[in-house]
């Protein structure tokens, strides 16, 4: 997993962030107007050395782990309530590197909910082990729907069990009556899963 | 031919309608917040819709190769409804989002005192958060409309070239060309502006701070018309390059000056395809 130091290397502290960061500790509720300029002041590229962030996600994860800690739940639900996609994206990535327990994951049920493929991808990271056992396998079911590549499912081996199982096939029966394909990656899943 | 249409309110079209417009070169739009036919009664109906202006709609634009930009702002209509007036403390969170390139749409409905006071609490809001302004006109007493609304923005302070005023006719064209404002017509069927008038104006005002939109909602509208217009112009005349400034270089100078309109991938798009040029200035 991603870890906080990691993002701290790859978007240093310096300049507006820098400044950012000590204002959100002194003054967590700066964090409102914050937060959504950072893709603005630190840029949208992708990062190198840790793939799959960019560099406005780096900042905004930096953002949320600077707020005082009896702060961080009730910060990120608003600034995720009123968060266009890429910040709604930024916290539902954050959720594991946060000191919060599961008081995320009614955000992760917002986000699989939705029909954007950015947010039920970002949903099913290493947090959602705070999903329960049905809820997870109706996500990593509409991955699969939506055409989603399973590499952006977190843990999925260790977790995908015999129901999962029987719901792919299920999708795959239905996939093959109406002539439709299935994608790679869950055939493959579904092979591994086999001997279930 | 690229084409932005700098108003339209996609929420109330299908996405059929993304797809045609792709096909016709429309690739970049801006859609201000509005008024949604059926009155809202709470401030949760409003951030709902914003949420979505920022959210989904550029999501769904995107599967078609279109650029989504939204502006947000209570619109006159409901300024005059105690239910939606709240919806103003919460617009400075809204106002910081990356794909909010406008306050917008304002100005007059009516032309309440209520009106009055939105109306300037958001170009006020304008000029704090370094946005520029889309300015809305009324349907009914259009030219004393125009001039107080002129009026209002002057002494906002706000500078004139941070504000297009829009739904504009022959009527109502000379004043806010004198005023500095940018100007802009809503080519809608039968009503507020057609394109062989559009081009007419052209002719007239010139090209300068012209801008051209369909505004298509939920109303009897066609999300094509700006590019009728185009063909129109060239019918008329107008060189390619001519056409590019009214229906794509100029909305692009006028929201480009929130900082925040980013065009990157439809600009790259274009460059393959081959069917455009990228120009700096004019
Ligand atoms: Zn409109």
């Amino acid at each position: 997993m991603t870890t906080l130091n990691e993002l701290r290397a790859a978007v240093p502290a310096q300049g507006w962030l820098g400044e950012a960061l000590e204002r959100v500790a002194g003054d967590p509720g700066a964090i409102g107007r914050l937060f959504p300029a950072a893709g603005r002041r630190v840029g949208r590229d992708a990062l190198a050395d840790v793939p799959g962030w960019s560099a406005d996600e780096a900042a905004r994860v930096q953002l949320l782990a600077a707020l005082p800690a009896d702060r961080v739940a009730a910060e990120a639900e608003g600034l995720y309530r009123y968060g266009d996609a890429a910040e709604k994206r930024a916290v539902l990535k954050a959720l594991p590197l946060l000191p919060i327990a599961d008081e995320g994951v009614p955000l992760l049920q917002d986000a699989i909910r939705t029909n954007d493929t950015r947010l039920v991808a970002a949903a099913l990271g290493p947090y959602a082990r705070h999903l329960d056992d049905a809820a997870w396998r109706q996500a990593v079911l509409k991955c699969v729907f939506m055409g989603l590549p399973l590499s952006s499912v977190d843990s999925l081996d260790e977790r995908a069990d015999a129901e999962l199982a029987t719901m792919l096939r299920g999708l795959v029966e239905e996939r093959q009556a109406a002539g439709r394909d299935m994608a790679p990656d869950a055939l493959a899943l579904l092979d591994r899963l086999k001997g279930l | 031919m690229r084409i932005f249409d700098p108003h339209i309110h996609m929420t109330s079209r299908t996405t059929d309608d993304y797809e045609r417009m792709a096909a016709a070169g429309i690739t970049a739009i801006v859609e201000p917040a509005f008024w949604l036919g059926q009155p809202r009664t709470s401030v949760g109906s409003f951030t709902d819709y914003f949420d979505s202006l920022v959210g989904w709609e550029p999501f769904r634009a995107s599967q078609f190769g279109v650029r989504h930009h939204a502006t947000i702002a209570l619109n006159p209509k409901e300024a005059n409804d105690p239910r939606c007036r709240e919806v103003l403390d919460l617009l400075p969170r809204y106002l910081e989002k990356d794909g909010v390139v406008a306050v917008g749409e304002v100005g007059y409905d009516s032309m309440t005192p209520e009106e009055d006071e939105v109306f300037a609490a958001q170009l006020a809001l304008a000029v704090e958060h370094e946005l520029p302004a889309l300015v809305h006109t009324p349907h009914r007493d259009k030219a004393r409309g125009t001039e107080r609304t002129l009026a209002v923005v002057a002494e906002s302070g706000i500078e004139p070239g941070h504000v297009v005023v829009d739904h504009l006719n022959e009527v109502t064209v000379g004043l806010v060309r004198d005023s500095g404002c940018w100007l802009a017509f809503s080519i809608y069927p039968d009503t507020k502006m057609s394109p062989p008038r559009m081009v007419n104006i052209l002719r007239e005002y010139g090209l300068e701070r012209m801008l051209v939109n369909s505004a298509a909602d939920w109303g009897r509208s066609d999300p094509l018309l700006t590019r009728t217009t185009a063909d129109a112009m060239l019918a008329a005349g107008f060189s390619e390059d001519d056409v590019d400034r009214v229906l794509w270089r100029n909305p692009v100078d006028f929201y480009g000056q929130s900082g925040r309109l980013d065009l990157s991938d439809v600009e790259k798009e274009a460059t393959f395809a081959g069917n455009s040029i990228l120009r700096g200035g004019s």
